[in-house]
């Protein structure tokens, strides 16, 4: 398989310690069915989807049990066999928070039987058709950020995607899902791949994978050349934290910058991780809806880290009991990598399809509370930044709520990586305040839209008023001049009449 | 040509106006605050400077010395220096009103800078031509808009900064000019004038 | 001494009169400071600063008879934007001008509208819809919250309430 070299190097990020060692040793661990599923009906970045089934029901896995009001949202799927106990509102993590989901609780028969036989989806004919049927695949990106793919496919209409991107970077510490699915299921993960470049007419793809997984591509290579793909190439990235983000991809790989407002499918580009390729690859070939996905159980407090392919719903608790169990007290629950994970409040919280990872931090592995000193400027923070912003004067500007400053200085670019909170010598929380104060710049701009429709208008009510005095004025000059004129022809036909009669006087007279 | 040069650096750099030779200091500390309005002032005081030296010189070897009358070399520069003054402040409210209001109080106040009326009998005690004496008063003007718009830029910075409170406002920008003028201090040595 | 005395006359008048020639050779500025100033008011013509409009208040900030801190729609962020434009100290905001107008917004209770259309003459922005002899109604997303449109109605139809989130 062809290599691909990337077009520019990574602006600013940190080498990070991967502690992916301890998660990457053992296989996959399979088949795991937990008692009780609790499966919320928000899956994604958007609107929640509608549960269609009833308490008391019974599920076939693989059933639809929720459906999606619009179009850009997805279906949920049911990811085993069992009964429906319950369908109330439980917290559920997902995108950066712990927020209350309408959640469907199924009690899991252990049979694990499929709907139907399953087999081969057969492709729609349009190619809106084929988007709408990944939509009720219920596939969504699995990187983390869960964005529907379908709506993400369909991007801009008028714009031809020019390349596909699949992301295997895996830059976050602590996360090794990708990399394990890479080693294990390659050949799926290249025909889910094929199956996306053909839905959006890409000409090319190209796989990026970080350097520090020698096994995932050895594995990548082999099946590329099994499968004889066109078209296709891979990239060896420097484990460099975050080159896997998605607007760092499409600089580091095509040169191109995506501005924050805009995104890369407006530029031509998609970006899908390996595990939604692979979960396409499932649903068009195995008729499989996304209902499970590998998710890494690691940390010191873990005693078997090992990644699982965990059904959606699974309690974090039965994970990590599928790992050995706690091997110690956690000091800390963590969703998601080290850098952008968020932390959890206890284990009974089920996993989502945003999921990839779950940390068991025990107290020596999670960094003590430093105390934050003041600023020294030193420059760290800036020249690790990937998005090339100024982080030292973001946090100046953020904690004095200066929006002007803000948006001079373009926080809406900040991706949060976090970056900059571990270079700063100072222990300055930079990602939180810059967090906070998104809000403030977006709150500026609608009042700068405000302000200028509103000024627009009035000129326009200004300008209307003008022409009405300027109308009415003219009005008044005409009728002034007819009254004059009509004066006139009354003191023409007087001054007549008097030269009449005086000369009937004189006639008269003589 | 390289004496013209010469002159300029001499008088932008080595014998900065504001730094190495303390004349001034009240626009310094005044119009320095915000980095627009030092570079307004030193625009205007630079025209003034200029127009200033070239009309000085003018004057004084045209009618003063022509006629016996070299003592009133000081009058008469101080009437030189107010019209060019007032003619700048003509010009800056015709051309840029908002640089007329941002400045204000300190745009007459050019006439009382002790730079300006420095400059011009620094010309005439050094009896130089009439184009040195131009030179002359353009490199004054070059220097003191850069260390004026130097001098902007840290003090911005410097608000930001966790400065203790006896410190704060002109004392911190009063030892940060002092400081500047040592590096300055670099610059002798470089060209003899 | 005495031709001492007139060379200076001399000098004075003839730089006098250089000053007066040129003065009258550049006549009036295009722009204004006022121009620059507006551009950074909220332009809502709201008048709770006290001026009838956002120009009349920037003209008198440029003529230095009225303070920076005299627009609540703007808020502090105006009130910096203005500091940083004229090299002043940013100043909290003053207090007796009451509350932000665009938090509220105009509601016309329908049925009560006989169609006078005094409401709509009046409204700077042109947030009301309607003909004369017919019903009127607030556009809600144009309503800049001014309260002009409240004192003209005869019925009294309009009440002012405020903006959810």
């Amino acid at each position: 398989m062809l290599k691909f070299t990337p077009k520019r190097r990574l602006t600013g990020g940190v080498r990070l310690p991967a502690n992916k060692t301890e998660s990457t040793g053992k296989s996959i661990r399979r088949g795991l069915i937990p008692p009780r599923l609790i499966v919320s009906t928000r899956q994604q970045r958007g609107p929640a989807a509608k549960p269609i089934v009833e308490i008391g029901q019974g599920v076939l896995r693989g059933e639809t049990i929720a459906r999606a009001e619009k179009s850009d949202g997805t279906d949920v799927h049911a990811p085993t066999s069992g009964k429906i106990i319950a369908i109330e509102n439980y917290e559920s993590p997902l995108l950066s928070k712990v927020a209350l989901e309408l959640c469907i609780v199924i009690e899991t028969d252990g049979a694990d039987l499929a709907i139907q036989k399953r087999g081969p989806i057969e492709f729609a004919a349009t190619r809106e058709d084929r988007i709408r049927q990944i939509a009720s695949a219920g596939i969504v990106g699995l990187g983390g950020a869960a964005y529907s793919t379908a709506e993400k496919m369909r991007g801009e209409p008028q714009i031809d995607c020019k390349l596909l991107i699949i992301n295997g970077a895996e830059c976050e510490p602590y996360i090794s899902c990708d990399d394990m699915l890479m080693r294990e299921s390659p050949e799926q993960i290249l025909d889910g791949a094929a199956i996306l470049q053909q839905l959006v007419g890409a000409p090319e793809c190209i796989i990026a994978i970080e350097r520090d997984k020698p096994q995932a591509i050895d594995a990548i290579t082999l099946a590329a050349d099994k499968l004889d793909l066109d078209g296709l190439r891979i990239a060896e990235l420097p484990s460099i934290y975050p080159s896997g983000g998605e607007r760092q991809l499409v600089e580091v790989l095509a040169g191109v910058e995506v501005p924050s407002e805009k995104y890369p499918s407006d530029f031509g580009f998609l970006c899908q991780n390996v595990g939604t390729a692979y979960a396409v690859h499932r649903f068009f070939r195995d008729g499989e809806p996304l209902s499970s996905r590998v998710v890494t159980v690691t940390g010191a407090a873990v005693a078997e880290p090992r990644n699982v392919e965990a059904m959606i719903g699974t309690p974090i608790a039965d994970l990590i009991d599928a790992c050995g169990g706690y091997s110690r007290e956690a000091a800390r629950l963590i969703h998601g990598g080290s850098m952008m994970g968020f932390e959890l409040s206890e284990d009974s919280l089920a996993v989502t399809k945003a999921t990839n990872c779950v940390v068991a931090a025990a107290p020596d592995e999670v960094k003590s509370e430093n105390r934050e000193w003041p600023c020294i400027r030193c420059g760290e923070c800036s020249m690790v930044c990937p998005a090339r912003l100024q982080p030292q004067d973001l946090v100046i500007a953020a904690r004095e709520s200066n929006a002007q400053a803000l948006t001079e200085l373009a926080l809406s670019e900040c991706i949060e990586c976090g970056c900059c909170d571990v270079v700063c010598p100072s222990h300055i929380p930079l990602t939180q305040e810059f967090r906070k104060a998104k809000p403030l710049v977006q709150s500026l701009e609608e009042l700068q839209a405000f302000s200028d429709a509103s000024d627009q208008r009035f000129r326009l009510h200004e300008e209307r008023r003008q022409d009405a005095t300027i109308a009415a004025e003219r009005q008044r000059d005409h009728i002034k001049r007819a009254l004059s004129h009509e004066e006139r022809r009354a003191e023409e036909i007087r001054a007549a009449v008097q030269r009449a009669r005086q000369r009937k006087s004189e006639t008269d007279g003589s | 040509m390289t004496e013209l040069g010469l002159i300029i650096i001499a008088a932008a750099l080595v014998n900065n106006f504001v730094l190495v030779q303390f004349l001034g200091l009240c626009p310094l500390m005044g119009a320095s605050r915000r980095l627009e309005g030092a570079v307004g002032m030193g625009l205007a005081t630079g025209l003034v400077l200029t127009t200033a030296s070239a009309l000085s010189h003018l004057v004084e070897n045209l009618i003063l010395i022509p006629f016996g009358l070299g003592y009133l070399r000081l009058i008469a520069f101080i009437l030189i220096i107010g019209a060019a003054v007032q003619l700048t402040e003509l010009l800056l409210s015709r051309f840029s009103p908002l640089l007329h209001r941002v400045l204000g109080l300190y745009i007459p106040l050019i006439a009382s800078n002790c730079a300006v009326l420095g400059v011009a009998l620094l010309n005439s005690t050094a009896s130089r031509s009439l184009l040195a004496a131009i030179f002359y008063g353009a490199g004054a003007a070059l220097g003191f808009g850069l260390v004026l718009s130097l001098l902007a830029g840290l003090r911005e910075r410097l608000e930001l900064a966790d400065i203790p409170a006896p410190f704060r406002g002109n004392a911190i920008a009063l030892i940060t000019a002092g400081i500047l003028s040592l590096a300055f201090l670099g610059f002798t040595g470089f060209a003899r004038l | 001494m005495l031709t001492g005395i007139i060379i200076l006359v001399g000098l004075a008048t003839g730089l006098s009169a250089l000053l007066v020639i040129v003065a009258r050779l550049l006549g009036g500025s295009n722009s204004s400071a006022a121009d620059a100033i507006e551009n950074l008011l909220p332009r809502i013509q709201c008048a709770q600063c006290g001026y009838p409009g956002c120009r009349p208040y920037a003209e008198a900030i440029a003529s230095n008879s009225a303070d920076i801190n005299r627009c609540p729609p703007g808020g502090a962020e105006t009130i910096r934007a203005l500091a940083e434009l004229l090299g002043r100290d940013p100043m909290p905001l003053d207090d007796s001008l009451g509350q932000a107008s665009m938090q509220k917004s105009a509601l016309i209770e329908e049925s009560i509208c006989i169609g006078c259309n005094r409401c709509a003459e009046v409204c700077p922005v042109d947030a009301i819809a309607g003909v004369p002899q017919r019903m009127h109604t607030i556009i809600t997303s144009h309503c800049t919250g001014c309260e002009l449109c409240l004192p003209p109605c005869p019925v009294d139809c309009i009440s002012m309430v405020s903006r959810s989130a």
